[in-house]
């Protein structure tokens, strides 16, 4: 073979391994590409205008010609992007004109595996979406079948469920400090975030045998009743991290760059958030306040004291200080938990839902099979639909079931706040500086397990 | 008396409204819900009943094969209310609520990407999950689950 042929072939073959891949319409196109209505939503003047809804042409640069601006692609690699976000950017100089989410990356198909799973297996699925909050993944999901069956949860299961879920609150909250540490360059808040979160780990691989994607909150109660001496390791928890808090506040809360990077930056309105549909810190951040635990109380949310922590700005800073006091109020909530921790069952005792205690299997056969049915088979839920929402730390997670009387959920939806909050990234960075595109993403707190699902 | 009263209602397990419109009344309906003051859109998805053994509908309410579902939050009164929209599978065509709420915009798009609903007036109704040159929609019940093999966007051969 000549070395003139071979050359030919390398080109051909570099070229099939090269060849471009694209998303198509997802991309985000230059301006010359694009219709109105679509620039209109990407500069996020849908929103700008009074009227809320009315698009006006003229206030739109769509006359710009495309040599002037430039389309850049941020991740969905890229560390800061927390995860597998893409972002597309339109540039002029510095200064962000448009945006583009590309999402997807992630996604797992989640909702069509709900229903090859039973309601048994299901909460183990559902525990994988928001990676962040296990625990209130698998509250939202067994408070929908347990509605469906209409199934009396114990007392003592019910305390269970929300001291898990704030210590889980706390856990995500730690995470975000210190991811959000480290995008604005405060690496020591990385190492502080996630080694206050790894005494709240410790404490669930103590209880329910594992760190993450838990499957500790069934349908008809938890696992795994509290471990002995739970008491103990719950008050060192909230000992420990609420005076740490503190020190959070020295390292970040007074701090000059800190605050350059955050305030006034990526700023929302009240009218916005609500057309957006943003729930969570989000929401509360532009002053509205609220938060499922106390507007629509589920489990004994009615019975424990706390605050809603709202903001006035909407901007980064005011999302910044509302995770940050809610690791308090949640601190507040679990020491009342600790205190009014009732005796008594960790699951429900109706025997649809709940298999028979270990010991029995070995006396009883009908008990042995009464397990085996229960673990293969599942048990039935009558037929009906219904949407139930938790305060997840980022906004209202939703679970629409709809039942066909089968063992198997008939579809199962999930409402994911960071999937709705990630409509606002265009928004809070239109205008803004490139270098604030990382505060904005880390300030909105996208889990893009929950986002693709 | 709500705007929600002039449409066939029920209520749900947690009782909020539910509400059954046609596809004609869905965005007068919509738009009604929300000057009557439910500031919030929070989830719209859709259910493909394919399979279904039944549902319980109002009587002037004809079963067709897919629902849109909505589910709408008034903050102020703290309430909810999910409208339920039957979608015939031969047409599978409503408006789009993008103009009332823009916040539906993902969600559309996500209902659109898996289950093949066509929102009309969408300013950007493409695929969001799943990659652009995916065929089918993967949330349907007619679409098995393994027995499709896995579409990788440059392997070659027959697709």
């Amino acid at each position: 073979m000549s070395a003139g042929t071979r050359d030919v072939s390398d080109v051909k073959r570099l070229s099939e391994l090269s060849s471009e891949t694209r998303e198509g319409p997802q991309e985000m196109l230059p301006r010359s590409a694009t219709t109105s209505a679509q620039l209109g939503r990407e500069s996020g003047a849908v929103l700008r205008l009074p009227e809320g809804h009315v698009l006006d042409p003229a206030s739109l640069d769509v006359e710009r010609p495309d040599d002037e601006t430039m389309i850049i692609n941020m991740g969905p690699q890229h560390p800061s992007t927390h995860g597998v976000l893409r972002l597309m950017l339109e540039l002029d100089g510095e200064f962000v004109l448009r945006t583009k989410p590309v999402i997807g990356y992630l996604h797992t198909g989640m909702e069509k595996q709900a229903e090859e799973l039973t309601y048994v297996q299901g909460a183990t699925n559902v525990t994988r979406m928001d990676y962040l909050s296990p625990i209130i993944n698998e509250l939202a999901f067994s408070l929908a079948v347990e509605r469906l069956l209409h199934v009396e949860i114990p007392e003592r299961a019910t305390w269970i469920r929300m001291l898990m879920s704030e210590l889980n609150r706390v856990s995500s909250h730690l995470v975000w400090m210190a991811t959000n540490g480290m995008d604005v360059g405060s690496t020591s808040m990385m190492i502080y975030g996630l080694r206050e979160r790894e005494m709240i780990l410790a404490f669930y691989e103590k209880t329910a045998g594992l760190r993450m994607n838990l499957n500790y909150v069934r349908p008809g109660g938890v696992a795994a009743d509290l471990p002995d001496g739970w008491e103990d390791d719950v008050e060192i928890i909230c000992d420990t991290i609420e005076a740490r808090t503190y020190e959070y506040d020295d390292l970040l809360t007074g701090q000059p760059i800190f605050h350059q990077r955050m305030e006034g930056v990526g700023t929302l309105s009240a009218e916005e958030a609500l057309a957006l549909g943003l729930t969570g810190p989000l929401l509360r951040s532009t002053g509205v306040p609220w938060d499922l635990r106390r507007a629509m109380p589920y489990l004994h949310y009615d019975e424990v004291e706390f605050d809603v922590i709202v903001g006035t700005y909407g901007d980064n800073f005011d999302r910044y200080a509302i995770r940050l006091n809610e690791i308090r109020e949640s601190i507040r909530i679990v020491r009342q938990c600790l205190e009014k921790m009732p005796p008594g069952d960790y699951r429900t005792q109706d025997a649809k839902v709940t298999p028979p205690p270990r010991g029995r299997i070995d006396a009883s056969m009908e008990a042995l099979i009464h397990h085996f049915k229960l673990f293969t088979e599942g048990f039935h839920v009558p037929i009906g639909e219904v949407y139930t929402a938790v305060e997840s730390p980022r906004g209202e997670l939703g679970m629409y079931l709809v039942s066909d009387g089968s063992p198997k959920p008939f579809r199962l939806h999930v409402r994911g706040p960071s999937f709705v909050n990630l409509q606002a990234v265009p928004l809070l960075m239109r205008g803004g500086l490139l270098s604030d595109t990382i505060t904005v993403i880390s300030t909105v707190d996208p889990v893009m397990g929950e986002v693709d699902r | 008396m709500t705007a929600a009263a002039t449409y066939p209602t029920t209520t749900g397990l947690d009782g909020e409204t539910i509400c059954f419109v046609t596809r004609d009344q869905y965005i007068s309906a919509v738009a009604a819900l929300k000057d009557d003051g439910y500031e919030m859109c929070v989830d719209v998805c859709a259910v493909d009943y394919l399979g279904h053994p039944g549902r319980e509908l109002p009587e002037e309410i004809p079963a067709a094969r897919f629902e849109v579902v909505v589910n709408l939050l008034s903050l102020s009164r703290k309430q909810r209310t999910r409208l339920r929209v039957q979608i015939p599978e031969s047409d599978p065509r409503v408006d789009s609520l993008f103009e009332l709420y823009p916040g539906t915009e993902a969600m559309e798009r996500e209902a659109f990407d898996l289950m093949g609903i066509v929102f009309e007036g969408h300013p950007d109704l493409t695929r969001i999950l799943m990659p652009e040159d995916w065929e089918g929609h993967p949330l349907r019940k007619d679409y098995g689950v393994g027995r499709v093999p896995v579409q990788f966007k440059e392997a070659p051969g027959p697709r």
